[in-house]
């Protein structure tokens, strides 16, 4: 019984959680005050117009950017993100939207990049191994881990970079814009992905501005506005709610058109006879 | 474990073969397939320079008997080897994107300190190569100084290298201008005459193949073991029989005159070592991912700033230790060391061999396959009695078509998606 009770315990608790979190660069703050919680096998989208301070956040919980001020906690510890090897060395993963992967070398050699196995006689086999059990686990589509990265898709490459990032077992994993640039077959596929990695128990911090691919994954969605918490929703939110949390009024540039637009279908409906 | 394993890849697909979108070619005949698509799609690998080399050889041939004579091909192979070895330091340079125009005036630096510290100085011979290769080591520091700390192009500062170290060689020289080196001494029978052994070559020969065979049937075990796609036994046998036949061949052809030079076996020694590291080492994985995406390397925790420094180091060092093996072979240390073309064709070499200006893309053997291919034109334009005018024009045409036939394998392998 108390068993259950601590496992439920732990269900709740946030695996990453920010307190107070700002961050100022010289006058401008780019973050004020930010409150996040991530919780094992969750996705929060984070969404927010350009200069929200997204990638900001994403760069503090990378280690990249150290907060101002605020309190980062990781599995119920507080901890500092001095660097980035810091943060990956907690378990937290991040796959930057411009993939950093080395087109010239194959699949292999990019998941493995910087932790090479055996460092004087690279161990080919086991590293290649590994490489499929991690690309047969997300149920990737992959043809050969012996081609250079350079032959391979968009969604591949996006493929491999996630892969690379679960190579350390993380608890949690951030992705900058992973469907940006991406086709819609292959959007889908990286949705699909996005919910094994959720599937495998990570909480995932996802950055889109697509809404679709958002309410089509997340299972929280935060907004961020200016620099601040502007509200957190759900899936089922409507598209006007996401939007007018985003811009932050009621009456901004996208309601605005479709108020046109009703108003041109109503015109049109009236012309008729 | 293993017999898990065993089953596994009994009774499913393997490991790496379950897409079957993918065509995977089996056997002999299937690694010549593979070979072939790899070539059409504009992965050439060697083949440009092997394919060369064939032509500049059956011309110089068929114009003067005397040129694929043993003896001549020994001379090339001593020639070879002091150029040789400052391109295997361009070649490492090379991979990570930058260049190093002062391989010369370090070559020739570091043959005139050998020759002030040991002839002059009267230090043991050993001390006096030490002391050269640790300043050609401290010039590529500095190098790779300038370059991590004040972002530097390395073309500049080896260029202002060139200058300053060539000023050094003549500086050391003094008014004399030239030390020669005593005849009989080591270092410069090893630059002149001193061969293998018979025995010692062909030994060599069979060794090459034989470890070849026997690492690919490691790997190609363990490979079974794991469930991941495997050579066949056939092909690692063929592989390994066509390369000590020829192995021998070539080393009966040499011993039939004076034998294969102990100068060449010490320069492709380095460049089978050269070739472990850059393929089988994580130095190697850094130097290529380095070359290919710097960011990306940066972001995966690799110290950019180091390899870069060792790749410096390592080019000016190399430079350096041919610069020793050119002193030996002419038995001087003179003021025309180094300067002229020793420059220009060990970057060259390192080129035409297949090693990429931009970086990510080469290897060990570029710099020997590269420094024959210039050898040979150069010994055979000798043969023929013409003048080094000749000689200049024919590399620098040589050259110009190793970077067109990169270029159009590299729009080739984008169109076949291999860059």
């Amino acid at each position: 019984m108390a068993e259950i009770a601590k496992e439920t315990a732990r269900e709740h608790e946030a695996v990453l959680s920010l307190r107070g979190v700002s961050k100022n660069f010289g006058a401008v703050s780019a973050l004020t005050d930010i409150d996040l919680d991530v919780h094992a096998g969750e996705v929060v989208a984070l969404v927010g117009d350009n200069g929200a301070g997204k990638s900001t956040l994403v760069k503090v919980l990378a280690g990249v950017h150290q907060p101002t001020s605020g309190t980062i906690t990781f599995k119920g510890k507080p901890v500092t993100l001095s660097d980035p090897s810091a943060a990956l060395g907690l378990g937290i993963a991040t796959v930057f939207q411009d993939l950093a992967l080395c087109e010239n070398l194959d699949v292999v050699a990019n998941i493995f990049l910087g932790r090479e196995l055996e460092p004087l006689r690279l161990d080919e086999v086991s590293m290649e191994i590994r490489a499929w059990t991690l690309l047969n686990e997300l149920s990737a589509r992959i043809p050969s881990v012996r081609e250079p990265v350079a032959s391979l898709s968009g969604g591949q490459r996006q493929t491999v970079a996630i892969a690379r990032s679960l190579l350390l077992d993380p608890k949690v994993i951030l992705l900058d814009e992973p469907t940006a640039a991406l086709g819609v077959a292959q959007t889908a596929e990286v949705l699909d992905l996005i919910e094994r990695v959720r599937d495998r128990g990570l909480g995932v911090v996802m950055i889109s501005h697509n809404m679709e691919d958002v309410r089509a994954v997340a299972d929280r969605i935060v907004v961020l506005r200016l620099g601040r918490n502007n509200g957190i929703f759900y899936p089922d939110a409507s598209n006007q709610e996401l939007v007018s949390a985003i811009t932050g009024a009621s009456d901004n540039s996208v309601s605005r058109r479709a108020g046109r637009r009703r108003a041109m279908q109503q015109n049109s409906e009236e012309a008729r006879p | 474990m293993t017999d898990n394993a065993g089953n596994h890849a009994s009774t499913g697909p393997l490991l790496d073969r379950a897409d079957e979108r993918v065509k995977h070619e089996a056997g002999v005949g299937g690694a010549l397939r593979a070979f072939l698509d790899r070539v059409r799609s504009g992965d050439l690998g060697s083949l440009p320079v092997i394919v060369g080399l064939i032509i500049i050889w059956t011309v110089f041939q068929s114009l003067n008997p005397v040129f694929l004579s043993a003896n001549n091909l020994v001379n090339l192979l001593f020639d070879c080897s002091t150029v040789g070895v400052i391109a295997l330091g361009v070649v490492c340079v090379l991979m990570v994107g930058e260049i190093d125009l002062s391989v010369g005036s370090v070559s020739g630096f570091s043959s005139a300190l050998v020759g002030v510290l040991w002839v002059n100085q009267g230090w043991p011979v050993v001390l006096a190569i030490v002391a050269a290769l640790i300043v050609g080591a401290l010039i590529g520091g500095l190098y790779s100084f300038l370059f991590n700390r004040f972002g530097m192009p390395s073309f500049v500062s080896t260029l202002a290298g060139l200058l300053a170290v060539l000023g050094l060689q003549l500086y050391l020289l003094g008014s004399t201008g030239s030390i020669n080196l005593p005849y009989g001494s080591p270092l410069v029978n090893f630059g002149q005459m001193l061969v293998m052994p018979y025995w010692v070559s062909y030994a060599l020969a069979a060794l090459a193949g034989l470890v070849i065979f026997l690492a690919g049937y490691r790997t190609a075990m363990r490979r079974k073991e794991a469930g991941l796609s495997s050579q066949s036994l056939a092909s690692l046998v063929l592989r390994a029989v066509v390369l000590i036949v020829i192995l021998e061949f070539l080393a009966f052809y040499m011993n039939t005159d004076r034998g294969v030079p102990w100068m060449f076996g010490l320069f492709v020694g380095l460049v089978i070592a050269m070739h472990y590291a850059m393929t089988r080492t994580k130095w190697g994985r850094s130097l290529n991912a380095v070359g290919g995406n710097r960011e990306a390397a940066r972001r995966a925790g690799i110290n950019v700033r180091r390899v870069y420094a060792s790749a410096f180091v390592l080019c000016s060092t190399l430079a350096a230790a041919g610069g020793i093996m050119a002193a030996a072979r002419l038995a001087s240390a003179s003021q025309q060391a180094g300067t002229g073309d020793v420059n220009l064709n060990a970057i060259a070499a390192a080129v035409i061999g297949g090693t990429s200006l931009f970086g990510g893309r080469g290897s060990a053997y570029s710099a020997l396959l590269g420094i024959i291919v210039i050898q040979s034109i150069a010994s055979g334009l000798t043969l023929l009695d013409l003048s080094s005018s000749l000689r200049y024009m024919i590399t620098g045409a040589v050259l110009a078509i190793a970077v067109i036939v990169d270029s159009l394998a590299r729009r080739s392998r984008v169109s076949h998606g291999r860059a």
